[in-house]
């Protein structure tokens, strides 16, 4: 039993993990909670049951199912990453030097409007996930992980080590610490600062719509709705780890997946959505820095 | 007696030690300059005295009260004032506006009174804009009472920000730099106002980089040099002192 | 190549390809025709000036004012029962929008919670006047003051947040509000919501009326006003501003920077609290479906369309937002879509909203 929710935690946590390292990277960068990410997995989840329904229809996952939702997943994060690039471009690059409400503002006018946007085009009901996953389960323990559990695992564990190399190793990753560390420094140092903040939102939507699909595999259902509780979660484990720290968004992300499943599991189901707020709230009331932060002092 | 006490106080931010050990006291109706190169700690030991850093070592005594740990608005309630380098003016307000905040913690009326417009709250705002407008006066700057701050000219926000210190009927007024920016005349219009200060009864300090102005004004003069006192004196003594003339005025003197 | 992916034409084109999964071709076409349009006539556009409203002309004693007032004194004769009844819901979300202006317009501490304080009211009502029977008249100041009480209960802790952090600690104290009476049962009656609820009486005389409801909320929405005027300019107002303009220099000119801010949230969530009774009394039935974030979202898109810190653009950005999708019901669908374009348009091209934050002359 225990081991089963851990598991279960597990799976959930890694997808919080997942989006959280969107919200820690802007965050890291610009001081500016975007709002609007969890909207981008959302539409992750849309696009990943769309570009497979598409497949579906053609015949291709019947003959070759892996190459199918590889493919789906590819095409999903392609198109979250120009969502996110627009995004910014559109609403968020013009209100860089206004006060710091606006670029709030008006992310949550960008995520009331994707909402919405899908939820015209698409339909206010629930949308099922095409292709029921194998129900394949691996015992151990006498606890269960279905094929998709581990799927969802590995590939974050993969996403996050790559991003974690990208920052670390490539110069676009060196001149993305820079510009977090100090944006004028960085300019003055000859980094296009508008490209890497574009290529930020590019990797974070990019990670999102992934994390969309896994999620919209995993439950099997979606709806217009779920980027609001997502997003609040993902940006919960963001502050838990330590915002702006990349390597605390994840483990903040596996935290609260745990706590949620255990809580839902020991404590109360009814109320599994309040226990990150709960989480959220003391964590900023206690240790705003969060669990690998440091805390900076204001300057005067 | 001493205005003011400051015992070896020391301000690190993590790493940097932005003050380190410093000491000195100040005599009523004084002027006292702080100078000292970029980065010497001028600003940060202002922010230790206004409540906003909190010193890491060491105590401030101010009219035989300590005043290290008090939150800012206590401290301008116990007499310090202050102006800021990089000018911090309610920009959307009146420039009236801007010094009437400076007087809240003198006006006495409540909440229910302020809902009722009482008698006592109309006399009490009439006195406040009335005083707040002699301020802008004695500053010269009444001329743009009802205009916003942030539409003054950048000489004048300087000089509205030392109406707005003014206003709060300090003993003690910090200005941060006042003449920064300014051509030659504007600059003597304001050192002209800091010794009318004076004459009002206030002591100040300032920090200033010009050194003639300093040489001209001061009582007494401070030098700081990465955070740390290297002397203190009149002018005549500052001046001559090898340790500034090394670390400040040999610079100076080389062109 | 280069100049191709810089025009109009592209980025028309690539809004259409972004979107042609979600829909049809058709769809898409027509998406790809206003983008096209729409970016073609942005420089255009950008160059209009949209007039400030000249309210500065007038103080509450103005012809402006009075003139409104009377309009609106005299809608009951003119109007249909469904039209009070969305005039009623304009000033029960006027009273919200003033509220919430306190906080975020006056003070400049975003609350992205206020339907939890307008929750709070209403339930205080619904729960005092179905269980322990009292009154709408002995429940209003109750209901306020608890509303209020909770404003300081989040304050206290919160507002030692600055700027993003604490809108986001609002939120979630908005969410747990929501969740909480949705699943408390035995005491809320979870998302069955609690019905049964009385109108207010005055002499054994019930208000319930449309009519007379419409004048209830009238009068106390004037009352509001009048209120929060005469805050806006008093020491308390000039320090909520100052905070708003300049923290550090607020506090180093004796202002409790702390305090004023629990002030403010204690004041603005009052007015919620009293908009909570109001909408329990009128509807007679409360439930959670009512507070979600969308409201408060809603509430604050008020306060920003009209103008943050302005009274009168609070009430403006109420009724634009109540009004509006009423007369435009075949928007209904398009409406939330289309407000979350206009806070974005509105931050970009005129964050001081419609009236603006500046109304100098005003009460003095
Ligand atoms: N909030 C802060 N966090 C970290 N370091 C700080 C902070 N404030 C000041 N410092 C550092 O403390 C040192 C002293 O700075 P301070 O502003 O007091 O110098 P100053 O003498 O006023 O210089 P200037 O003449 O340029 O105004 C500098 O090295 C500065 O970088
Ligand atoms: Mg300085």
């Amino acid at each position: 039993m225990l081991l089963q929710q851990l598991i279960n935690g597990l799976t959930v946590g890694c997808v919080y993990a997942v989006i959280a390292l969107g919200y820690t990277m802007v965050y890291g960068i610009l001081e500016f909670i975007n709002f609007a990410h969890g909207e981008i997995y959302m539409l992750g989840a849309y696009f990943g049951i769309i570009f497979l329904a598409l497949f579906t229809s053609s015949g291709l996952a019947a003959s070759n199912f892996p190459l199918a939702f590889a493919l789906t997943v590819l095409l999903t994060i392609l198109f979250c990453s120009a969502y996110g690039f627009t995004i910014e471009k559109i609403a968020y690059r013009p209100l860089r030097k206004a006060p710091r409400l606006s670029p709030l503002i008006s992310a949550i006018g960008i995520s009331i409007f994707l909402q919405n946007y899908v939820m015209i085009t698409q339909g206010a009901t629930d949308k099922v996930f095409p292709q029921k996953f194998g129900d394949a389960s691996f015992n151990f323990l006498g606890a269960s992980a279905t094929s998709l559990q581990l799927i969802i695992i590995f590939a974050s564990g993969l996403m996050m080590l790559g991003l974690h190399l990208f920052i670390r190793k490539t110069r676009t990753g060196k001149a993305m610490r820079a510009t977090a560390q100090d944006m004028t420094m960085a300019s003055l140092v000859g980094i296009n600062v508008d490209r890497i903040i574009s290529v930020t939102f590019i990797i974070g939507a990019g990670l999102a719509a992934a994390a969309g699909v896994m999620v919209a595999a995993y439950y099997g259902l979606v709806n217009y709705s779920i980027g609001y509780v997502a997003g609040i979660k993902a940006f919960t484990a963001a502050v838990l780890g330590g915002i702006g720290n990349i390597p605390g968004a994840m483990l903040g992300g596996v935290v609260l997946g745990l706590i949620e499943s255990l809580g839902s599991a020991y404590v109360s189901a009814e109320y599994k959505d309040v226990y990150a707020f709960i989480i959220l709230l003391i964590i900023l009331l206690i240790k705003p820095s969060g669990l690998l932060g440091t805390s900076v002092e204001e300057k005067v | 007696m001493h205005l003011l006490d400051v015992k070896g106080v020391t301000k690190h931010f993590g790493g940097i030690k932005a003050i380190e050990d410093v000491s000195f006291k100040i005599q009523q109706e004084s002027i006292v300059s702080i100078i000292g190169p970029n980065g010497a700690g001028k600003t940060t030991l202002f922010n230790c005295l206004t409540g906003l850093a909190s010193v890491t070592k060491g105590s401030i005594t101010f009219m035989d009260a300590a005043i290290s740990g008090l939150p800012a608005h206590k401290i301008l309630e116990a007499g310090i004032a202050r102006t800021f380098q990089n000018i911090r003016l309610f920009s959307d307000m009146s420039a009236i506006e801007n010094v009437m905040v400076a007087q809240h913690s003198k006006i006495k009326y409540g909440f229910a009174s302020a809902a009722l417009r009482t008698a006592g709250f109309r006399k009490s705002e009439l006195e406040t804009r009335q005083k707040a407008f002699e301020y802008l006066e004695l500053s010269g700057i009444d001329s743009f009472a009802d205009l916003p701050a942030n539409s003054l000219s950048y000489g004048n926000q300087r000089r509205l920000e030392i109406a707005r210190a003014l206003a709060a009927e300090p003993k003690l007024i910090l200005l941060d730099e006042p003449t920064a920016g300014m051509n030659p005349s504007e600059t003597s219009e304001v050192m002209t106002l800091i010794k009318r200060i004076r004459e009002l009864g206030k002591t100040v300090i300032l920090i200033e980089h010009d050194m003639k102005l300093v040489m001209g004004i001061s009582d007494r003069i401070v030098v700081l040099d990465h955070g740390v006192k290297i002397s203190e004196g009149t002018p005549d003594e500052v001046r001559t002192d090898p340790m500034v003339i090394e670390a400040y005025l040999g610079k100076e003197a080389a062109h | 190549m280069k100049r191709f992916l810089h025009s109009p034409v592209a980025s028309a084109l690539c809004a259409a390809l972004l979107f042609l999964p979600l829909k049809d071709l058709k769809s898409a076409v027509i998406l790809f025709v206003f983008v096209l349009a729409g970016i073609s006539a942005a420089p255009y556009i950008r160059k209009l000036k949209i007039p400030q409203i000249p309210f500065k002309a007038s103080g509450l004693s103005g012809f402006l004012p009075v003139l409104t007032i009377t309009i609106f004194a005299l809608l009951p004769f003119a109007l249909k029962d469904y039209y009070l009844d969305v005039l009623i819901m304009f000033g029960i979300y006027a009273l919200l929008a003033l509220g919430l202006n306190v906080i975020v317009g006056f003070t400049g501490q975003l609350n992205l919670g206020f339907a939890a304080f307008y929750a709070i009211g209403a339930y205080t009502y619904a729960l005092l006047n179905t269980r322990l029977g009292l009154g709408f008249w002995p429940s209003l100041p109750i209901a306020a003051c608890f509303a209020s009480l909770s404003g300081l209960v989040l304050g206290v802790p919160a507002l030692r947040l600055k700027g993003d952090y604490l809108a986001i600690v609002t939120l979630g104290f908005g969410e747990i509000v929501r969740i909480v009476l949705n699943n408390w049962d035995t005491f809320t009656k979870g998302p069955n919501g609690i019905a049964g609820i009385e109108p207010p009486y005055i002499a054994g005389f019930s208000l319930g009326k449309l009519q007379y409801y419409y004048y209830l909320v009238f009068m106390v929405v004037i009352a509001a006003v009048f209120v929060i005027r005469r805050i806006e300019f008093s020491k308390t107002g000039r320090a909520w501003l100052a905070i708003k303009e300049n923290e550090i220099a607020a506090s180093t000119m004796g202002i409790d920077t702390t305090a004023y801010k629990l002030y403010a949230f204690a004041f603005g969530t009052f007015w919620a609290g009293i908009a909570g009774t109001l909408f329990a009394a009128k509807m007679q039935f409360v439930s959670p479906e009512s507070f979600t974030f969308m409201e408060s979202v809603l509430i604050l898109s008020m306060v920003i369309l009209g103008g943050i810190g302005n009274v009168y653009g609070s009430i403006l950005g109420a009724f634009i937002l109540v009004i509006m999708p009423e007369l435009l019901r075949d928007a209904q669908l398009y409406r939330m879509l289309i407000l979350g374009l206009c806070l974005v348009v509105l931050m970009i091209f005129r964050p001081q909203g419609l009236i603006g934050a500046k109304d100098a002359s005003a009460g003095r």
